[in-house]
């Protein structure tokens, strides 16, 4: 009996390596590349795999979306704890820190210089390399769809007010408000103040002000860093957007209540907004026949030296834990994706900007930034590079900030409905945000970001 | 003497209900029991290692106003939409029951809530209870701010509230109407004939000989709207706004999965188990006492 078990075993395992051995020769490595973009942009990142799969016949990327950021994030922990976990991974900017303290990844850097790519870091804009790599300057993942927040202004309207130009301070943009409203405008600026906007509100104003969200330099400098959003002058802006809401100057507008603020601006329903320059083809594709609109950089207060601001989107991770082969097929397709022509194929089909400083030039001398519908994106790139990052506005380095956004949500709701005052809707969400902090602290006992 | 086939009946028992045992300890003891041992402790999220905390995350939960906060919008949720999606039903049901014209259609098209995903059905809402585009725009153009379930939590928790009401009331008519038609006719008609009008012979009759089904209803309509309302939650206003309506089940989901807390999350449903094992204790001992299983 167990003769012939044994038989029936080796004749299978013969079988299965005969046919396993045949097309080997041939067969490309295949590895698996999880990503949270959906839709319109997730065909772009398929098409972008079957040109790695093209460009070359030793690997083969397998893509699969995970419908969005947060799930790409937990279901690839999920993964990780089975022990099937993909060989690379997108994780978005401020997952960063969780991933850094995971374990779980094999170092960018170090994966390239083991398998002969020469990759020059100092080539990534520095507001985006900083963004992702530790204090020591190392790059432990690669950015990948990299955005910034940018001014979106209708020329129409502002033509009406006697204006050619954006506003560059927020004093203006009050005054700019005041006078759309007498002009007729029912709703002369929208925004929306549930937790992804934390991102253009909070973070961009703080970076392009130099002012802190949290202390030890945003939480580069340790776990033990805690808000302060409460005491800069953050407060100031809130305040004012608070005023120009009860004033009529600004409306909310978010998909629950029937129309974004993509929607409204581009319908021209809105005439000012602020959002990801990622959202420069959808106004492009979808405005009112007709209607002039341009982009700007998101106005600071008067006397403000100005700073970068902050990149969004994410970067790919490599986890660890994978095969030597898959490695090296990780290794190429991060370098595929590194290239400039990679670079245009991306931001001509997404709204995203080029992370490179080549890349970027390689778009320009193409005449990317010239033709029409392109045209004012490299303002992303002005903003990301008006100055050299400072401590502050390298980036954000908190622990669980997705749910410090939530708590941005939900007081910012509370202070728009008047239940609290601007000071009290902060310092909770400073008390909030300081407990999600310190229990993220207390999980990883003893450890420090690299 | 008869001569019989004689088992134990230890073992033949215990091994009718291995099966089911498995079934029970595979997918709900072994799960709940590891939650209840994630709950003690501080989990790493990528499993890198876990901390032993004792009753640290339950000392934490309940020291914290939005988790109380969160607990009342449950209580506020379970109690009225149970009251709404009950009424509703049994006076439809009742309605049905009576044969008036077109009952027959009725009875159909009514059930027909129920076997709506909780996700599709909030879509509908979204759009029907948006302030600026849907059937509301309406009403807010006669009286403008009327409703905003963007800023204003109570026309928030409304929405839920007729979401869910909504569905459940297709799931209480079948039973309703079921129980109902399993009163004799015999009773109603004697009733009739002893010239008691519709309200009467509802409030002396029937209602009495349904309380066994209302009972049922009323702890089934309990349990779910503690559980079965995270779809509509997450569709219609992701728990805002300002936390009004971040019902248990729901903070549960965007602590664990969304904030990666998974010992607070496991902490959170292991209370809200308890909540829903008191709440159904509570029914079984109090309220049954008024139900007449003849």
């Amino acid at each position: 009996m167990s003769m012939i078990k044994n038989g029936l075993a080796a004749l299978a395992a013969g079988a299965i390596s005969v046919s396993m051995a045949l097309p080997a020769a041939a067969a490309p490595t295949k590895f698996d590349f999880w990503f949270g973009l959906s839709g319109d942009l997730a065909r772009v990142v398929d098409t972008l795999c079957k040109n790695f799969n093209a460009s070359q016949s030793d690997y083969e990327v397998v893509c699969t979306s995970q419908g969005n950021y947060d799930a790409t994030l937990q279901n690839t922990i999920a993964a990780f704890r089975a022990g099937k976990q993909p060989a690379v991974v997108q994780v978005y900017d401020v997952g960063t820190a969780t991933m850094m303290l995971s374990g779980a990844y094999k170092p960018a850097d170090k994966l390239m210089e083991e398998n002969g790519y020469k990759i020059d870091y100092a080539d990534y804009f520095p507001g985006i390399a900083r963004y992702y790599a530790t204090s020591k300057g190392e790059m432990l993942s690669f950015p990948f769809n990299s955005s910034t927040a940018l001014l979106y202004w209708n020329k129409d309207a502002f033509a009406k007010i006697g204006k050619t130009e954006a506003p560059k301070t927020w004093e203006d943009v009050g005054a700019d408000l005041q006078a759309m409203k007498e002009a007729g405008y029912e709703c002369p600026m929208a925004i929306n103040i549930s937790a992804n906007e934390s991102w253009q509100l909070m973070e961009q104003f703080s970076a392009i002000h130099n002012q802190p969200i949290a202390t030890k330099n945003n939480g580069y400098d340790g776990l033990d860093a805690r808000l302060e959003v409460n005491k800069t002058k953050f407060v100031q802006y809130v305040t004012d957007l608070k005023k120009w809401y009860d004033a009529g100057l600004i409306k909310i507008k978010s998909k629950d209540l029937g129309q974004d603020m993509v929607q409204a601006f581009a319908s021209g329903t809105c005439q000012v907004i602020m959002t990801s320059v990622g959202d420069h083809g959808t106004v492009g594709k979808t405005q009112k026949e007709g209607m002039n609109w341009d982009v700007a950089e998101l106005p600071a207060y008067a006397g403000t030296e100005r700073k970068n601001s902050l990149v969004g989107g994410a970067s790919l991770w490599v986890l660890s834990g994978k095969s030597d082969a898959e490695y090296k097929g990780a290794a190429a397709f991060l370098n595929f994706i590194h290239d400039p022509k990679t670079a245009l194929f991306w931001s001509t089909n997404t709204g995203y900007i080029p992370v490179t400083k080549s890349g970027f030039d390689y778009m320009k001398s193409s005449g990317f930034y010239d033709k029409a519908p392109f045209k004012g994106r490299e303002t992303a790139i002005a903003s990301l590079t008006a100055s050299e990052p400072t401590e502050i506005t390298r980036g954000i380095r908190l622990g669980n900030f997705t749910q410090i956004r939530a708590e941005f949500g939900t007081q910012m709701q509370a202070i728009f409905a008047n239940k609290v005052s601007v000071q009290e809707g902060l310092d909770t969400l400073v008390k909030n945000g300081d407990a999600i902090l310190d229990r993220f602290q207390q999980t990883y006992p003893g450890k420090t970001l690299p | 003497m008869e001569k019989r086939v004689t088992f134990s009946s230890w073992t033949i028992g215990i091994l009718f209900a291995v099966p089911q045992l498995l079934l029970i300890f595979t997918f709900f003891y072994w799960p709940a029991g590891q939650a209840v041992y994630w709950s003690l402790t501080l989990q790493q999220p990528w499993g890198g290692g876990n901390i032993w905390v004792g009753l640290d995350n339950f000392r934490s939960i309940l020291s914290n106003a939005d988790y109380w906060n969160s607990i009342t919008a449950s209580l506020v949720f379970a109690g009225i939409s149970t009251g709404l999606a009950m009424f509703i039903a049994l006076v439809l049901a009742a309605l049905t029951d009576r044969q008036l014209a077109g009952s027959r259609f009725y009875r159909v098209v009514l059930i027909w809530p129920y076997g709506i995903a909780a996700p599709a059905l909030a879509m509908a809402f979204r759009f029907i209870l948006a302030p600026e585009a849907g059937f509301m725009a309406v009403v807010n153009q006669v009286w403008p701010g009327f409703w905003d379930p963007g800023l204003d939590g109570a026309d928030a928790m409304a929405s839920i509230i007729i979401a869910f009401s909504w569905k459940y009331v297709g799931y209480n008519f079948i039973f309703f109407l079921a129980a109902f038609q399993a009163i004799p006719r015999s009773l109603i008609e004697a009733a009739a004939m002893d010239g008691s009008g519709v309200m009467r012979r509802f409030r002396d009759i029937q209602f009495p000989l349904i309380t066994p089904t209302i009972f049922f209803l009323l702890v089934i309509n309990i349990t779910e709207s503690f559980q079965d309302s995270f779809g509509i939650v997450d569709i219609m206003t992701s728990g805002g706004p300002a936390n009004a309506t971040n019902l248990m089940v729901y903070k549960i989901y965007s602590d664990g999965f969304k904030g990666l807390d998974y010992s607070g999350a496991a902490a959170q449903s292991i209370i809200l188990m308890l909540l829903i094992i008191v709440l159904t204790i509570f029914q079984f001992r109090f309220i049954e006492r008024r139900v007449h299983y003849r």
